[in-house]
């Protein structure tokens, strides 16, 4: 093994500097034995990034490799920079999602901004034009001191990095829960298209190949960015500002047209973009995936100031750049297509096939680590886990006295935050530039995408029930894909591939790791069940504040293909009216429902299972229905059970598929009239159902399909009206509300929850 | 006809500009970069909605000193059709193409949404076939336009307040007036009329897909006004 002499200026190697970089004894004896020797300051810090919990998922790889990852659409499955599923024409659909959770939450605007910018470069850099940005928020308490300032921020930052790119938002959701007070969620998801014989990698090849660095110079900014986001939160010590990037959403438009206009040609080899851990990670795992090594000068790196050591400059997270292995010889082709985007590209390494990683400065070594043993021995945990003491009592059965007046809860239960309109939210967004966007948010469960120059169209959704996964991780897990696919299923479009971010609390607690092994473990049955991959993914640990975990909280965001755009429907009731049919078989709960938290102050209780028969039944028949031109609108119940999603469809029709002015109908659940059993029936949470609207001319027809497909259908009601009823098995009028009524809970419950001033009425 | 759409480096709804009055519209179209000065005998140019530059400073504020936009200002004055849609709108401000200013919308934020207009003339060469109302969304952070009195008066005078804000009947009200614009306006012409400057996005309506395609009458009329031209 080479020596290398301490850099003058850097600090001693010593234990507390070993504990501050976050490495454990055995760890760290891993590094000695790697090296055959003690390491340099600097090469310290590459294996505290390289093995911190964000990069190496040494906690939850042993756990992911249950997911299923094959099937005859994959592209490019997990371990890239983004996964690629194909839909035909020559065409895939590349993307994936990421959490910023950390960043977020100590400095919102910036930190969900380049969240935003993160994801964005993880999906061109595979050669993907992005066509689409979705986002999963969490947020404490409405009235939590806190809340307001960091949702404004979270969704300005979302605004300001996505509206300046041009690529549109258009879908996601937004909830609230006091587990989130001290630690927010911010997933943002990017979906791109790109051809399938064009999909560029990170793969480091070709000894003597030049490696350019591309994009915004280096800062001091977020430095240590990855071993922030494997470390828990203590309240008061936010303070960590250094460690929060600064987005440049101007210089990242410029990177993604360089970037796409120069993979056209074949003067790249590889590329892969700077994340987390910058141009540590990138360069180590370009080298990693190819088998090869790597000399880098870190004294050419572009940089923002003077006085940088390699330390910084190699663990510095500042954003809006790339790394790219170009083949010898054609620099200046890279360089000139950079210089016309007004960009920088400089070479400032080459790829070697002594399997080193190489870092020189000034001429002299300063680090010198073998990338397999950095790539591939990085630890891996399986860490205990235990089922949490309290489980029996989250999952009992809570005892709730009936309220009475169904209208009063219907309008709890819309003007409450996670259920009411996102108004507010996504008109911040701009959710249309591109042309591609068929169905806008807040229009049905899922956002409908064109694919530009075909046929085709894609749904994409971001889901996540935490109440259901929390009171049992391996059903409410389950019920998280079922629920991502019905939603792709109601507007018409067939589920085909997942991206999953996996947000949990302190993994070094065993009931956390219990939570996380049985949810990972739902989320690949109710896949396996499917038959639906996962493509790509990230993982967040350490979701905890004053010894306090999170809600496990596992993000599934589902791509679903139309194989013709012209098929797609929206959730609302037409004007023109039509039958209200109930496609599945209900079981509805009132354990871990909305209706007992809203209405009872009650968390507890068992979520509703998934079937996975009958569920894939109904999807059958969504897909089939809307395909046939039988179904007009659909959405599933979820939140709030059968009446809050059919009140939706009231609130948002009369315009289907955008956002209308409202429209009435009139159904019949044939519910048990007794108080709690009628509430169960309306308020109740179930998997496996959705709402469909069929014209008067088909309801034979959709009737006849169902029974073909094996999934329960019954014809409820009809569009009709300026009211929402609902009767009961007696004929008696258990919800009987105007639609006004309705609408304005459903529409000022955000803004007045939140504390914001609600925008004005549409028209 | 041929359209030129210029890129500065920050538009991002230059393809979709040029989606429409090529593929929709079956119109010649092109590129135009803004380190570039020749317009390749193009007969009307659109400035294009996006964030040039950045727009870290006064939106459009940098992009009016790019070679292309003084090309676009000869263009302009010796007659040409110029379109500044959104970021466009801004640009031509900032370059003087336009009177007036474009202030930050009235409730500081960005605001995304369908915007139906009423045309407030319609006999401009950007009007003559658009229905009384067209729909267009918005999508701007810095939609609120703003004149000093005179201006102002001049404009309205002049008939040269082409779009404004409305209900979907048409009827101009506060509530319909979405980022706060003087006399709700969404659209103004320059003395001549050549040049169109307007924050909703006409191109984002112009597909039967994507909503009641009215905004496509704005694409129309400017062909159907080129046209004429050269027929006279």
């Amino acid at each position: 093994m080479s020596t290398i002499a301490p850099r003058p200026g850097d600090p001693e190697i010593n234990d507390a500097l070993v504990r501050e970089h976050g490495l454990s004894d055995d760890e760290y004896a891993s590094v000695l034995r790697i090296l055959g020797r003690e390491p340099t300051y600097t090469e310290l810090g590459v294996f505290s990034v390289m093995w911190s919990e964000h990069c190496s998922y040494k906690t939850s790889r042993i756990h992911l490799k249950t997911f299923p990852t094959d099937g005859p659409r994959v592209l490019q499955g997990p371990g890239e920079n983004a996964g690629v599923i194909g839909i035909g024409d020559g065409l895939g659909i590349c993307f994936k999602m990421e959490s910023h959770n950390h960043p977020s939450f100590i400095e919102p605007y910036q930190g969900a901004a380049t969240g935003v910018g993160g994801i964005l470069r993880d999906v061109f850099t595979m050669n993907a034009r992005p066509i689409a940005l979705l986002n999963s928020l969490r947020f404490g308490r409405p009235e939590h001191p806190k809340t307001r300032h960091l949702v404004e921020g979270v969704v300005a930052g979302i605004a300001g990095y996505g509206n300046c790119m041009g690529v549109p938002t258009v879908g996601g959701e937004v909830a609230f829960h006091g587990c989130y007070d001290g630690n927010n969620l911010v997933n943002a998801m990017c979906v791109g298209v790109v051809e399938e014989d064009r999909i560029f990698r990170g793969i480091a090849a070709g000894p003597g190949n030049p490696v350019l660095y591309v994009g915004s110079r280096t800062g001091r900014d977020g430095i240590h960015g990855a071993t922030m986001a494997s470390d828990s939160f203590v309240e008061g010590e936010e303070g960590n500002r250094p460690t929060v990037q600064v987005g440049d959403p101007y210089t990242e438009k410029l990177l993604l047209e360089a970037c796409l206009e120069l993979m056209k040609e074949d003067s790249v080899v590889a590329i892969q973009d700077m994340g987390a851990a910058g141009l540590t990670s990138s360069s180590v795992e370009m080298a990693g995936r190819g088998g090869t090594g790597l000399r880098l000068h870190v004294d050419r790196i572009p940089r923002r100031e003077d006085g940088m050591t390699p330390y910084e400059c190699l663990l510095s997270e500042s954003q809006e750049r790339m790394l790219i292995v170009a083949a010898k010889g054609r620099e200046d082709d890279v360089r000139q297509i950079f210089t016309k985007w007004d960009l920088e590209a400089v070479v400032v390494g080459t790829v070697t096939d002594d399997g080193m990683w190489t870092i020189v400065e000034d001429g002299v070594e300063v680090a010198s680590i073998p990338v397999g043993p950095l790539t591939d021995e990085a630890p891996e945990y399986d860490r205990p886990r235990a089922e949490p003491a309290d489980l029996a009592a989250r999952q009992a059965q809570p005892e709730l006295p009936a309220v009475g007046d169904c209208n009063e809860v219907l309008l709890q239960l819309l003007a409450s935050p996670t259920i009411a309109d996102k108004r507010w939210v996504w008109r911040q967004y701009d959710h249309m530039v591109r042309l591609n966007t068929l169905v806008r948010p807040g229009a049905a469960d899922a956002a409908v995408l064109r694919v530009p120059d075909t046929e085709k169209a894609i749904a994409v959704s971001a889901d996540c029930n935490q109440i259901h996964v929390k009171a049992d991780p391996y059903e409410g897990a389950q019920g998280v894909i079922a629920e991502a696919a019905r939603n792709v299923a109601c507007v018409g479009a067939e589920p085909i591939a997942v991206t999953d971010c996996l947000n949990f609390g302190n993994p070094e607690r065993p009931e956390v790791m219990w939570e996380f092994e049985r949810a990972v473990t739902g989320l690949g049955d109710g896949l396996r069940a499917l038959g639906v991959p996962v493509v790509s993914g990230n993982v967040s640990l350490y979701n905890e504040t004053d010894a306090t975990s999170i809600h496990p909280t596992p993000t599934i965001g589902m791509v679903g293909l139309l194989e013709s755009r012209d098929d797609a429907v929206g959730m609302g009731l037409p004007a023109d009216g039509g039958e209200l049919v109930l496609l599945g078989s209900p079981r509805p709960s009132l354990g871990a429902s909305a209706y007992a938290i809203v209405c009872h102050g009650v968390e507890q209780g068992a979520p509703p299972k998934v079937h996975w028969n009958e569920e894939k039944a109904l999807l059958a028949v969504l897909h089939e229905g809307i395909r046939r031109r039988f179904i007009r609108a659909a959405h599933d119940a979820a939140d709030g059970g059968l009446a809050v999603a059919l009140a939706e469809m009231a609130i948002t029709g009369g315009r289907n598929p955008d956002v209308g002015p409202g429209q009435g109908c009139e159904v019949n659940l044939a519910a048990n009239p007794d108080p709690i059993a009628r509430e169960l029936s309306l308020f109740g949470e179930t998997q496996g159902c959705a709402w469909a609207v069929v014209p008067t001319s088909h309801l034979a027809d959709l009737l006849a399909l169902s029974q073909e497909l094996g999934c329960m259908a019954r014809h409820c009601g009809r569009i009709g009206g300026d009211r929402i009823v609902v009767t009961d098995a007696h004929q008696t009028r258990a919800i009987d509300l105007s639609l006004a009524e309705a609408r304005a809970a459903w529409e000022g419950g955000f803004c007045a929850s939140v504390g914001l001033p609600q925008p004005p009425v549409r028209d | 006809m041929k359209f030129g759409i210029v890129t500065y480096p920050g538009s991002n709804c230059d393809h979709d500009a040029y989606h429409v009055v090529k593929h929709v519209l079956g119109c010649d179209a092109t590129f135009l970069w803004h380190k570039d000065r020749d317009l390749q005998d193009v007969d009307c140019i659109i400035l294009p909605g996006g964030f040039s530059y950045g727009d870290y400073l006064r939106c459009g504020a940098i992009a009016r000193f790019s070679p292309i936009t003084e090309e676009v200002a000869r263009f302009a004055q010796h007659g040409g059709y110029v379109l500044g849609i959104c970021n466009g709108f801004q640009v031509l401000t900032e370059a003087g193409l336009l009177p007036g200013v474009l202030r930050t919308n009235s409730q500081l934020k960005f605001i995304c949404e369908d915007a139906s207009l009423v045309v407030a003339n319609g006999h401009t060469p950007w009007t003559v076939l658009c229905p009384e109302t067209v729909v267009a969304p918005i999508a701007h952070h810095g939609g609120c336009y703003y004149a000093d009195e005179e201006t102002l008066g001049r404009l309205e005078g002049e008939r040269q307040v082409v779009f404004r804000y409305a209900q979907r009947d048409g009827t101009e009200t506060d509530e319909a007036n979405p980022n706060g614009s003087l006399n709700n306006i969404a659209g103004i012409t320059n003395a001549r009329g050549n040049v169109l400057g307007m924050m909703p996005h006409p191109e984002r309506n112009a597909e039967s897909e994507l909503g009641d395609a009215s905004g496509a009458w704005i694409f129309r009329s400017i062909i159907h006004s080129f046209l004429e031209g050269t027929r006279a």
